[in-house]
């Protein structure tokens, strides 16, 4: 071994500190801001770099979900379910990494950080179990008085807006994204400040899952300065303001019914997302489609 | 706008053109069009790409975007050369060029209708006393492989049906084979054909192969009588980019400079967004000149633009983004 060579062991390992990009459109770009900021964890302890995503994102996230809906509203339920699946097996594969995640971002033990992922892998398995039901739960063969049938179909809206929850950052992600998708829309998701890890590596999962690129959009950053232009997007179909602290609901509300948006009647504190969620937000985010039909010739 | 001239018909190259000698020399046709083709600067390619990205990442914001979204809605030939176009759809794109947003005032009307030559009578009626041109592309668009005969034909059914302006394509094959002299020749032919109307010269660059045989096609068809040189049919991929429009923009930068006339540059296919609009106008303005960001001198043929055009319109105007649910769709 010549002099200028040591063993790696001998010295301090330099670690490579990770900047964490957005996810539009199925590729990870940096923001066209080029602006990031170090997120910590609960402590205050660096952990690593995130994107802080521009109005410019926005709009590009809009445009990307809105050709990803085209893809995922136009494939059978049965698919969308299997694709979901797998999410969750990717989920459960990274279980170990997801656990340090959202310990370090939320302060919990390895122990609550550990049940929390589980809920998350379970909770997606329970939407992707409802991709082929719900229609036959919410919509149906309408009774009516006369020589006709009339049949009533749930429709996916389009692009959803998500502010993502402040507090759970991946099973309360995973609780407002998977009935949006699981129902056929694109999702745009604005991940704010405090805990945005979590759901850029969430990315990485459904990035090698078969999710159709642009069906979920995350984009990491200031949720006050770019909810309002996710709120007033025209092309934007409905808004989950779930994360949206209370102060911003009412100017989000105004925003959006300009474009008349439906907006998700989210309540004021983040709920508890360990609880069943019912089919309230499958339901908020689909339109019902009835077609009457002339019976006989 | 009704008052204002057409700029279809508003020619600005009167008459035949008096050229200095080199230039009169090669306008004979033949070998000395060949020398003079062959002795043009060839094109300094790394430079050109560099020179035309670094000009594309200029930003243009708020009042200028503005000014810059309309000074191109009032550029572009709307465009639509399919096989299932129909009478109706040339009615519907004519009432959308005389007023593409009724929903905001002040939208510009496009330049354009561009259209097949049979549908060019429908684009006419539909259009009325707008002052916008129709522009139809003729001599067995988009690849050229026809008898003289026929294309002259086809050029005669368009200038009768009512075109103000004619986009031809060039022969590729002669051109690519070295027969400079038939193709100038048969640009000539055409050109006495169109008459009164404007002659584009589709140079097709996509399928030119290098730098320094568009710089020789655009040169030839500026020889030829051309009053526009145009990229691309929309047809062949790549379409019109932007180091290329930047060659073309030289030539007519240069004719102007040797010929004291100006002629125009059109690219066309591919140019979706706003964004990319404004990198041409950017390229207009810096390799051109001023003079040249005029719907008499610049044009986009393109059809889906004008759409992304509006919308950004929108968005300036109401202060948030548009949407397409928001524009009219071209069926």
């Amino acid at each position: 071994m010549s002099e200028g060579e040591q063993p790696v062991s001998g010295r301090e390992r330099v670690t490579v500190p990770k900047t964490y990009k957005l996810h539009i459109g199925g590729s990870f770009p940096r923001s066209e801001s080029g602006r990031v900021r170090t997120v910590e964890d609960a402590g205050g302890r660096f952990l690593a770099n995130a994107a802080v995503a521009s109005r410019k994102d926005l709009r590009d996230a809009v445009a990307a979900a809105r050709k990803g809906f085209e893809t995922w509203s136009g494939a059978t339920a049965r698919n969308r379910g299997q694709v979901l699946f797998r999410v969750a097996e990717m989920l459960e594969d990274r279980r170990e990494q997801f656990t340090s995640l959202v310990s370090d971002a939320e302060g919990l033990s390895r122990e609550q950080a550990a049940a929390t992922v589980d809920t998350a892998v379970d909770r997606i398995f329970w939407y992707a179990g409802w991709t082929d039901k719900i229609g036959t739960v919410l919509g149906g063969a309408n009774q009516v008085s006369g020589p006709y049938t009339s049949h009533s179909a749930p429709e996916p809206l389009g692009v959803v807006g998500v502010l993502a929850p402040r507090h759970s950052s991946l099973l309360g992600l995973v609780s407002v994204l998977a009935p949006v998708i699981a129902v056929g829309n694109g999702a745009v998701v604005l991940v704010d400040r405090e805990r945005p890890l979590p759901a850029v590596t969430l990315c990485e999962v459904l990035a090698t899952s078969d999710v159709p690129g642009g069906v979920v959009n995350v984009l990491t950053g200031d949720a006050g300065e770019l909810a309002p232009w996710l709120a007033s997007h025209a092309d934007v179909n409905a808004l989950d303001p779930t994360g949206a602290p209370e102060s911003l609901r009412a100017e989000l509300e105004r925003n959006a019914s300009g474009t008349a948006k439906r907006v998700f009647d989210a309540p004021a504190a983040e709920p508890d997302w360990n609880r069943d969620p019912g089919l309230r937000r499958m339901r908020a985010f689909t339109g019902l489609k009835t077609v009457w039909h002339p019976l006989g010739a | 706008m009704a008052d204002s001239p057409s700029p279809s018909r508003a020619r600005t190259t009167p008459g035949p053109a008096r050229l200095p000698p080199d230039l009169a020399d090669a306008a004979r046709g033949g070998a000395t069009l060949e020398r003079f083709l062959h002795g043009l600067p060839g094109v300094d390619r790394v430079g050109l790409e560099q020179r035309a990205a670094s000009l594309a990442t200029r930003s243009v914001k708020k009042d200028a975007k503005l000014r810059a979204v309309d000074t191109a809605i009032g550029m572009v030939d709307l465009t639509t050369l399919e096989g299932a176009d129909t009478a109706g759809k040339v009615r519907a794109l004519a009432a959308k060029a005389r007023n593409p947003d009724p929903q905001h005032v002040g939208a510009p009307p496009v330049a354009a209708l561009c259209v097949y030559p049979d549908l060019v009578a429908d684009a006419v009626a539909g259009l009325g006393d707008s002052g916008i041109g129709v522009a139809s592309v003729a001599t067995a668009f988009p690849s050229g492989r026809s008898t003289l005969r026929a294309k002259l034909a086809e050029v005669e059914l368009a200038v009768d049906s009512g075109a103000d302006e004619v986009d031809m394509v060039i022969d590729r094959a002669a051109f690519l084979s070295g027969r400079y002299a038939q193709v100038f020749d048969e640009i000539r032919e055409v050109r006495a054909a169109c008459g009164a109307a404007h002659l584009k010269v589709i140079l097709e660059t996509g399928e030119l192969g290098t730098y320094d045989n568009v710089r020789r096609a655009s040169w030839l068809a500026l020889l030829a009588g051309a009053d526009f040189v145009k990229t691309s049919t929309g047809k062949v991929a790549p379409a019109a980019t932007l180091p290329v429009t930047h060659v073309l923009l030289q030539a007519v930068r240069d004719w102007r400079e040797r010929t004291g006339q100006l002629r125009g540059v059109k690219p066309a296919g591919g140019i979706r967004t706003t964004k990319d609009a404004i990198r041409y106008l950017v390229a207009v303005h810096e390799v051109a000149g001023p003079e040249w960001l005029s719907p008499l001198l610049f044009r986009f043929g393109a059809s889906g633009l004008l759409n992304d055009l509006l919308m950004q319109r929108r968005t300036q105007l109401d202060g948030h983004y548009s949407g397409p649910d928001y524009v009219a769709v071209d069926l």
